[in-house]
């Protein structure tokens, strides 16, 4: 074969075909069997999710060749790249399950530390797509213990936390030290079936010490989501955590050093009144889900940990088109009491967003800290620190509403007025008190309750004293002592809440120096 | 068969269907009371009332078994 110019073109011939038939082999991935395996456990090809993930399925690949001469581990088992989310550049790592199970050698971690750093030069978002049996012990002096070894990958996701976002989604295993992948991410998103995490798989389990239980008991995704608190979001399937991460990002600047994106107002769902959701009885349940919808644009709710201490809500909204971080109470789930589990999940999600400039709004409606011996034990003043720490430390714009009652250290954690908030606004409903009338009456005159013998006469007393009490807790007198800043309307907060985060917006709050805090955990 | 838990410890404040009774899910059949929050207690799936395992004023400890629903 002779070019136009009569030279030999059989080596260049030679030269494409090798490239091509290389480049086929390794978009090709596993062998067929574990393509059939693939489709049997309703999952997709590492290939295809990046279709999925990326606008227009586009992306920009590095070290596809990576153990090209071993002829069965194309690419290392592991996707790297980068292309645009939202129109935004982002940055993926996404294990291929054909090959050797998604299993990490030398190679695979190199390319994931690679595409670590060029996250963190170019400072924009890095997406974790998880499906890995864990270290490939074949090489483990190349790939555990070294300093470009695995430890690295988990070194980086610490050093980057706060600086770029980090996303994971988990589509199968993330076995034993992998299983950190997920738990550095600010984000964890897992598919229901097929996602899983845990540090000794159930055959360890049972063999180290002695105990039986399914993969799904241990470490399965609907317990991350529902009692570890290990996972965010429950995804039905791949298609929807892929979704779920593209609207979670919308959410996001690429970076810490900028803001997150405004985007077009939407008006609030059509529905009830606050006036009519929120019941008088300070006591009795309404559903802060029906009250978010009030307030939110429509359809803009990301919630994170729902099914996790649902006590306490936590999620991303949009109110006139700001991007906001919501942190309210759920009178509907164990009468919003706050536990160590909803502290921790609380002191999350405030610190993701104080990291990336969110703004902070605080819905409360809390009786409280739970009692008893349990939750001592369990130590709910050690997880209660951690929230009251991530609130108080956080300088993003914080407003603190009080929906009904906040009492005891409940009001310090929902951002109370010692903490700072931008403003603390009351509905009338509000009752700020240590704790609340029946409590602290019994409290205070317990031994005179008891010592009068005529019933009626006692009634009377009580009676006498709650009005006492709730005068004195009166939130016209909170108001007037400047104790709050304002009394909104139930009807007029929506708008109260878009005009305040837009006038908070160039807030610059300076922090003492000091290396760091010594964090409660 | 459902099991109907405490999400908490507290006082059985109200019981309100009877033993046989059709229930539907999302039914609150009974109310607790803990730090002074009245705490629902709802049906996850319709079905029948088996057994009721706590009356008025009792202490539950969380997790403990209130309502038995036959599908």
């Amino acid at each position: 074969m002779v070019d136009e110019r009569g030279k030999d073109m059989t080596e260049k011939v030679t030269y494409n075909e090798k490239l091509e038939t290389k480049l086929q082999e390794i978009f090709a991935g596993g062998a067929p069997k574990y393509h059939e395996k693939l489709k049997e456990q309703q999952k997709l090809f590492v290939r295809d999710r990046l279709e999925l993930l990326f606008d227009n399925g586009e992306y920009t690949e590095d070290g596809r060749f990576a153990n090209c001469e071993a002829g069965d581990l194309p690419a290392d088992g592991v996707v790297t790249a980068m292309g645009k989310v939202n129109g935004q550049t982002v940055c993926v790592m996404a294990n291929d399950s054909t090959i050797k199970a998604g299993s990490w050698g030398a190679r695979t971690v190199e390319k994931i530390i690679r595409i670590q750093e060029i996250a963190e030069k170019q400072r924009v978002p890095m997406l974790y797509l998880v499906d890995s049996a864990g270290a490939r012990i074949t090489d483990q002096l190349a790939m555990f213990p070294n300093r470009r070894g695995a430890g690295k990958i988990f070194h980086n996701q610490v050093r980057l936390s706060g600086f770029i976002p980090q996303i994971c989604i988990l589509f199968g295993p993330s076995a034993a030290g992998g299983a950190y992948i997920p738990a550095f991410c600010d984000i964890v998103i897992m598919v229901d079936g097929n996602a899983s995490m845990y540090l000794g798989s159930p055959r360890m389990a049972e063999k180290v010490i002695g105990e039986k239980v399914t993969l799904e008991e241990m470490g399965g995704a609907k317990m991350h989501c529902s009692v570890s608190g290990c996972g965010d979001v429950l995804a039905a399937n791949e298609e929807q955590a892929i979704a779920e991460a593209r609207r979670y990002l919308e959410f996001f600047p690429a970076n810490y050093t900028e803001k997150p994106a405004l985007k077009e107002m939407i008006a609030a769902k059509a529905g009830r009144t606050l006036e009519a959701i929120i019941p008088e009885n300070q006591n009795a349940p309404f559903d802060m889900y029906e009250a978010l919808d009030v307030l939110i644009d429509e359809g803009s709710f990301f919630d994170i940990k729902k099914l996790f201490a649902t006590e306490i809500i936590t999620g991303l909204a949009r109110i006139e088109g700001q991007p906001v971080g919501i942190i309210a109470n759920q009178p509907k789930a164990k009468g919003g009491v706050l536990f160590g589990d909803s502290a921790d999940k609380a002191a999350k999600f405030i610190n993701l967003c104080d990291a990336f400039s969110i703004p902070l709004l605080f819905l409360a409606d809390v009786p409280g800290f739970m009692i008893g011996t349990k939750v001592e034990r369990a130590g709910i003043i050690r997880h209660g620190a951690k929230l009251i720490m991530a609130m108080s430390s956080a300088t993003v714009p914080k407003i603190s509403v009080i929906v009904r009652k906040a009492y005891g250290a409940g009001l310090y954690a929902m951002s109370g007025p010692a903490f700072e908030p931008d403003v603390c606004i009351a509905l009338p409903t509000a009752q700020i008190a240590v704790m609340g009338p029946e409590a602290a009456v019994n409290a205070v005159y317990s031994n005179k309750i008891e010592a009068i013998e005529d019933p009626k006469e006692r009634v009377a007393f009580v009676k006498e004293k709650h009005n006492e009490y709730k005068e004195e807790i009166d939130i016209y007198k909170m108001a007037s002592e400047l104790i709050i800043d304002e009394i909104v309307a139930p009807s007029n907060l929506r708008e109260v809440l878009a005009d305040r985060f837009r006038f908070y917006s160039t807030k610059n709050v300076p922090q003492p120096p000091k290396k760091h805090s010594v964090y409660p955990v | 068969m459902t099991q109907l838990k405490a999400s908490m410890a507290g006082t059985v404040f109200t019981v309100n269907v009877k033993e046989g009774e059709e229930v539907a899910a999302g039914q609150v059949v009974m109310v607790l009371e803990s730090m002074k929050m009245e705490i629902p207690v709802e049906a996850e799936t319709a079905g029948k009332v088996a057994t009721i395992h706590a009356q008025v004023g009792d202490f539950v400890n969380d997790e403990d078994v209130l309502v038995t629903i036959e599908a």
